[in-house]
């Protein structure tokens, strides 16, 4: 008698999936990827008339063509990379972190205002330990205001975080017109350019090989610390469900405060690792946005440490291809974002199909 | 047929996967008359009357709207035959006023006059004497005025079949009389009204007919005036069907813990428990029989630690012999009651929710229990997996592997690893809340086993269930909640079905308050 059943039944129907092989999730990931190359391909020919090939032969050179284009490509992944690490176990937890922005600037401020004021007296080896420690310590006060107002009052945590960038913001504008240097130019100008004490020293002859080394130590930190610690634990477990934790006799308070002090930590020691192992100086644009490109990265790696390296890289490779052909091409700088764009959203998009599968009519009940 | 009759149910029957919820159910809905679906949870009343507000669709069997089969597959298809239905949770947005909920999802051409709109709720209001403000914003209302307004809603769309599941559960008597007079008002005016209810003096106090369901079947139906409860709860309750649960007498049970005045508000400040009394003992299953949402989940959330507790109550716990002395509960978290060394086992409703973490796997569950266990700062991995491999094959979980997430089990299997998981931390108190629920008859007789081989080794054992037969074969004793109360506590080996059943709708020659 289902003789009606079907009398609504529109032609194509969203299904959640019950559960895909891994392997399939990264095969439909990998299709998108090339899948974007051709629509962006198509859509270069069609705006320019360009060679798609020449185009993305010189997005790879704007990312790797030199030795110094690669070295800064590394350096800007690692930045990218830090913010998502840090940002990682907040997400997880499902406290909605988009405060990394302002985070970022208190780490860097602390960085610039103790190698503005000691860094001829101290040693560097011990200023980067005093300035790493600092700027440790402020992001995680940072980061622990918004989790106690949502632990003791259950405010909502990304108006909070989010406005709390802007008054990051101002104290950075404050901070950059209190260090001018020289006066008049509204910039705080290169600390300690002549003495360069506090900056990351050179390694290997590389001088941002600090960076990997402190990054890649904080991935694999964060991995182990998710997937193995008794704390990584507890964080899962409030993220699922908060009344399972209190079943368990977490206090979800407490791990709210803790993940949210470890979580600010890290993105203010992306703005030390931005202003003493790259730019030297601070300013409004320190963070540059990267708080919130970061989010990408962690949620497309599903806090996965290991493959947020892949994502940083892949989305530094394409900011900095963009550039180049922006350049290189005469290119209005548009063009080359909105590259950068089908690319993301085309990976974006990827993660639905992986979700969800679609049901056409009359292709009913095969697999359940 | 009669002239009267607005719905007609021939031969319904609707299946959630294995689970039957209704059984070929045939009956009428009539105009001009107020009709109440009586029956016990999980008896497929919701269900049925879902398939009228065109949230489910029928496996099979045919819905006629005033002689005519028609087809409701969503519902704007209700709608559009007049059906309207009040839902037990409702289905308001809180930042709009009652003028806008109303309106919403209302698909009118021209300008939104929500003056119009207001001018025809109060028309509405005066009709049949509701109270309502159209201006008023939904998070500033009392329970009783948002349920005002679903009942407008539904009017204002020009219903005249009303359905309303449950509609005082959340009312005080006072309300619950309020309503009833609209209802007065709205039979008067020759609408057709069921009320989805299991308290049986409301039934007598508002009814011209009343239907019977039981598990999922249609009993059938009798005229207000020529019954009364006695005759009701036996139809609701049906006759006791022997299950042959194994039922060792209880070995020398001591007292495990004692409750005395135990009184919780919800976070609405609603009392849901008052000043609740009663001893569990170790070696004895206790039921807890009552109709949903009569205590069970705050007692035993109370118990556990979760819930604020009124002052001047008390849990005190007494360890087996020698194992120390008494302990008191009251005001204690749960991670202070299992630092006491008090091992309380506690199979929650809500297994996802509360229970379980859905996102990882069967050994990933078992470590909810015991990561702290150990020093240092990582988990022990190992003793989790091992336990986890043992309660997949002692308890026959289906599942890939064990870290295939929770989630994407079945419920009776999510269910098992729940169960298996409290019962291996060998508790002392082992509390479940609607263990068989959705489980098949085979996994019900494995936790049964489980139960009883628990209480055999001392446990102080609390069952909330649903089914009496269950209840009154399982249990050594029965203690009936009615209202956050108790309302009696009865030896499961000499009493009956009915005593119960009269116990959980708290019917009395004196005639009982809700």
């Amino acid at each position: 008698m289902s003789r009606e059943t079907h009398a609504h039944e529109p032609w194509v129907r969203i299904v959640k999936r019950d559960g895909i092989a891994r392997p399939k999730a990264y095969g439909i990931r990998i299709l998108a990827v090339l899948l974007s190359l051709v629509v962006s391909g198509v859509f270069i020919y069609a705006i320019t008339g360009l060679n798609p090939i020449d185009i993305y032969e010189a997005m790879w050179e704007g990312a790797f063509g030199t030795s110094r284009r690669s070295w800064v490509t590394i350096r800007d992944a690692m930045m990218l990379l830090c913010i998502g690490i840090g940002l990682a176990p907040a997400f997880k937890m499902k406290f909605w972190n988009v405060g990394a922005e302002g985070q970022i600037l208190i780490g860097g401020i602390m960085t610039a205002g103790i190698m503005r004021a000691v860094g001829d007296s101290i040693p560097t080896p011990a200023l980067l330990v005093i300035m790493a420690v600092v700027s440790l310590a402020a992001g995680a006060a940072w980061g622990v205001v918004p989790a106690v107002f949502k632990a003791y009052w259950n405010t909502n945590e990304t108006l909070f975080t989010l406005m709390m960038n802007y008054v990051a913001i101002q104290l950075t504008s404050y901070c950059v017109s209190l260090w001018e240097n020289p006066i008049g130019s509204n910039t705080v100008g290169i600390i300690n350019q002549t003495t360069q004490a506090g900056w990351f020293p050179a390694i290997f002859g590389q001088s941002y090989s600090l960076n990997v080394i402190l990054v890649l130590i904080l991935t694999v930190g964060m991995y182990l610390y998710l997937k193995y610690s008794k704390q990584g634990y507890e964080i899962t477990v409030v993220g699922d469900s908060e009344n399972t934790a209190r079943y368990a006799g977490i206090s979800v308070k407490k791990v709210t405060i803790r993940t949210m002090a470890i979580s600010g930590a890290i993105c203010a020691f992306a703005g030390f690792i931005a202003v003493a192992g790259s730019s030297h100086t601070i300013s409004t644009t320190t963070a540059g946005g990267r708080g919130f490109t970061a989010i990408i990265v962690a949620w497309l790696a599903q806090f996965n440490s290991f493959v947020m390296v892949l994502i940083s890289f892949l989305l530094v490779i394409l900011e900095k291809g963009a550039t180049q052909i922006a350049s290189q091409f005469n290119l209005n700088d548009y063009a080359s974002e909105v590259i950068t764009g089908i690319i993301l959203f085309f990976i974006l998009g990827s993660e639905f199909f992986i979700n969800y599968r679609l049901v056409f009519r009359g292709k009913e009940r095969e697999g359940k | 047929m009669e002239q009267n009759t607005a719905i007609a149910l021939r031969h319904i029957t609707k299946t959630f996967g294995k689970v039957v919820a209704n059984h070929d159910i045939s009956m009428d809905i009539r105009r001009g008359e107020v009709l109440s679906l009586l029956g016990e949870n999980g008896s497929g009343k919701t269900t049925l009357m879902n398939m009228l507000a065109g949230i489910y669709f029928p496996d099979q069997g045919e819905i006629l709207v005033d002689g005519k089969p028609e087809t409701i597959a969503s519902p704007r298809d209700a709608f559009q035959y007049g059906i309207g239905m009040v839902h037990q949770h409702f289905k308001l947005v809180d930042i709009f006023t009652a003028a806008e909920n109303i309106v919403l999802g209302l698909e009118e051409s021209g300008k939104l006059d929500l003056k119009a709109v207001a001018a025809r709720i109060r028309e509405i209001s005066d009709r049949y004497g509701f109270e309502i403000d159209p201006d008023k914003k939904v998070y500033d209302m009392s329970v009783s005025e948002k349920q005002t307004v679903e009942i407008v809603k539904v009017l204002y769309r020009g219903a005249d079949i009303l359905i309303l599941d449950e509609p005082t559960a959340v009312l005080t008597p006072q309300e619950t009389d309020r309503l009833f007079e609209v209802m007065r008002n709205m039979r008067a005016d020759g609408k057709a009204l069921v009320i989805i209810t299991h308290k049986l003096h409301e039934v007598m106090e508002i009814s011209d007919r009343v239907a019977v369901l039981r598990k999922g079947e249609y009993i059938g139906d009798v005229a207000t005036g020529e019954t009364d409860p006695q005759k009701l709860t036996d139809m609701m309750v049906g006759h006791a069907t022997s299950l042959n649960i194994d039922r060792p007498e209880p070995v020398n049970p001591t007292p495990r813990l004692e409750v005395k005045d135990l009184t919780v508000y919800d976070s609405m400040g609603v009392k849901r428990l008052d000043r609740l009394t009663f001893t569990a003992m170790g070696g004895e299953i206790l039921g807890i029989a009552g109709i949903a949402g009569s205590g069970q989940k705050e007692l035993l959330e109370a118990i556990a630690g979760l819930q604020d507790i009124t002052k001047g109550a008390s849990i005190l716990y007494r360890p087996a012999d020698g194992d120390g002395s008494p302990m008191e509960l009251m005001g204690k978290t749960p991670l202070q009651i299992s630092r006491a060394g008090v091992s309380l086992a506690f199979v929650p409703e809500d297994r996802l929710g509360m229970g379980l973490v859905g996102s990882l796997g069967m050994s990933g569950n078992m470590l909810l229990r015991s990561y702290r266990s150990g020093r240092g700062f990582f988990t022990d991995r190992k003793s989790p997996e091992r336990l986890a491999q043992s309660v997949k094959q002692e308890l026959e979980v289906v599942t890939p592997s064990t870290s295939f997430p929770v989630r994407r089990l079945s419920g009776g299997n999510v269910q098992k690893v729940l169960v298996g998981r409290e019962i291996a931390q060998e508790p002392s108190v082992l509390m479940t809340a609607y263990a068989v629920r959705g489980l098949d008859i085979n996994t019900s007789y494995t936790i049964y086993r489980l139960l009883t081989e628990q209480k055999e080794k001392g446990v102080a054992v609390i069952y909330v269930g649903e089914g009496l037969d269950v209840l009154l074969e399982l249990c050594d004793r029965i203690l009936v909640l009615c209202g956050g109360q108790i309302s009696g506590i009865v030896d499961a080996r000499t009493t009956t079905k009915k005593e119960v059943g009269l116990l959980m709708t708290k019917f009395r020659k004196e005639g009982a308050e809700g």
